[in-house]
């Protein structure tokens, strides 16, 4: 043992003053950790995490946000597609109906035309068939009037003869089913 | 003058008296003269350059921790990177990983047991200081009683007075004739080995550290000038000074973060009930 350690204490035997200097250091320390340190690192810790966390939730927002609006112009676009279709259909079906209208018109119109012309055909017919009448009755006379020798007009005025004859040739006409082959029975017959 | 001084001395005396040898450093080491002194109610406070040192090294760490702290920041800078690497290390490591999910409250407690005993135990290799007031058996044995404290109080808090004692004195799960052992060990355990075990391994791990430190330098010193053949042994003594200093520096963090590790079981006793 050196003379140095002869005058020094025992080590393992606390102080009292040194108990409450190191008691004191230690509470200010843990004071301080207590107060500022820890919290300011806590908060440091919570505003990283909230930077994180918030980017994601950011991401995602944009993410559902990109979705939504794609969604939006896809319903938008089935949408117009459909409306399109509606506006086909639609068309279509007018353009059908007018062409039925246009149809029944010009066929009525037609039919108005062919009715027309067979009035003025039957009318034209009549009145030739009534000047014929006419012409081959006087005709007639006149030459049963030449075969006989004597003029049979003012007779055959009288009676009535030719006209009667020429109805008879009518109403046998009129006898048959239609006008034409009524004419050549008559004309047959004659 | 320091201690140290005055064994350097009695080295540097062998000069003039050769056939003294070496006489290595001893006890005193620790117990350098009172710079000043005064009293409170009784109580005698000498002031030597250890507790001077123990005042540096609290100031030192508290500056560097609210300045790490202070402007905390969500890309942190190199400060508050370095203090915020050294407090999750306490805050996730041993708060939430080993007193366990409900640790978290503890965190500022642990973390400052680990800085306080990290600042002193530093002073053991600071060029100009180069001794912890941790070797000084008063301050590890205040941390330690604290502690005690601490964890029989949160014990008590969490599990109810008699629940916590008959957890620890009636082990559940040992045989009943076994308690006859058990209980005693568990008690002497529980309530004397812990505190005393925390205190005396750190106050040893610093007090035998800078033992080994001033005899390797000291004796590097000697050969230097004994004036004969042992003086070859100069480098060796030397470079054992130095590689000890690293060595220290090495048992510097790792007695902070024991300390602290082992409080953080020992809380996680006192916060689970022990089953």
């Amino acid at each position: 043992m050196s003379i140095l350690a002869a005058e020094s204490p025992n080590p393992l035997i606390p102080v009292v003053g040194e108990i409450i200097i190191g008691t004191i250091a230690f509470a200010v320390l843990l004071f301080v950790m207590w107060k500022f340190v820890a919290p300011g690192f806590e908060k440091a810790y919570q505003a990283r995490r909230a930077a994180i966390e918030g980017g994601i939730e950011r991401a995602e927002a944009m993410q559902a946000e990109a979705k939504a609006a794609l969604e939006q112009y896809r319903a938008q676009l089935a949408e117009a597609r459909n409306e399109a279709a509606q506006i086909r259909d639609q068309a279509r079906a007018e353009g059908q109906q007018i062409l039925e209208e246009l149809r029944a018109q010009a066929q009525e119109e037609s039919a108005r035309i062919v009715a027309r012309g067979e009035e003025q055909i039957a009318a034209a017919r009549q009145q030739v068939v009534n000047e014929l009448r006419g012409q081959v009755g006087g005709l007639a006379v006149e030459l049963a009037g030449r075969v006989v020798g004597e003029s049979l007009a003012d007779e055959a005025r009288r009676q009535g003869t030719v006209d009667r004859f020429l109805d008879q040739l009518d109403g046998m006409v009129a006898g048959s089913p239609d006008g034409r082959s009524g004419s050549t029975v008559a004309g047959g017959t004659r | 003058m320091t201690s140290s001084a005055l064994a350097l001395d009695g080295v540097l005396a062998v000069e003039s008296d050769p056939g003294g040898g070496f006489v290595a450093p001893g006890v005193g080491e620790f117990f350098p003269e009172t710079l000043f002194g005064f009293s409170v109610l009784g109580i005698q406070f000498d002031i030597d350059r250890i507790i001077l040192a123990l005042w540096l090294a609290t100031a030192a760490i508290l500056v560097f921790l609210v300045m790490a702290a202070r402007k905390a920041e969500i890309v942190p800078g190199r400060l508050q990177f370095v203090g915020e690497s050294g407090y999750s290390l306490v805050r996730d490591g041993i708060a939430r990983d080993v007193v366990g999910p409900r640790g978290l409250p503890f965190a500022p407690f642990l973390a400052s047991l680990f800085f306080f005993i990290l600042a002193n135990n530093a002073l053991a290799i600071i060029p100009g200081i180069q001794i912890s007031p941790m070797a000084r058996f008063s301050f590890p044995l205040v941390l330690a009683a604290i502690c005690w404290f601490v964890y029989i109080g949160v014990g008590i808090k969490n599990q109810g007075l008699w629940p916590y004692f008959r957890d620890i004195m009636f082990l559940p799960g040992v045989p009943k004739a076994a308690y006859i052992l058990v209980t005693p060990l568990e008690l002497l355990q529980n309530f004397i080995v812990r505190p005393f075990t925390l205190a005396i391994r750190l106050f040893a791990n610093l007090f035998a550290g800078h033992m080994l430190l001033v005899t390797f330098a000291l004796g590097a010193v000697y050969l230097f000038q004994v004036g004969n053949f042992s003086a070859v042994f100069f480098p060796l003594s030397a470079l054992m000074a130095i590689v000890m200093t690293f060595f220290e520096l090495l048992i510097i963090f790792l007695q902070a973060y024991v300390f602290t590790m082992l409080m953080g079981t020992y809380l996680n006793g006192s916060v689970e009930a022990a089953h």
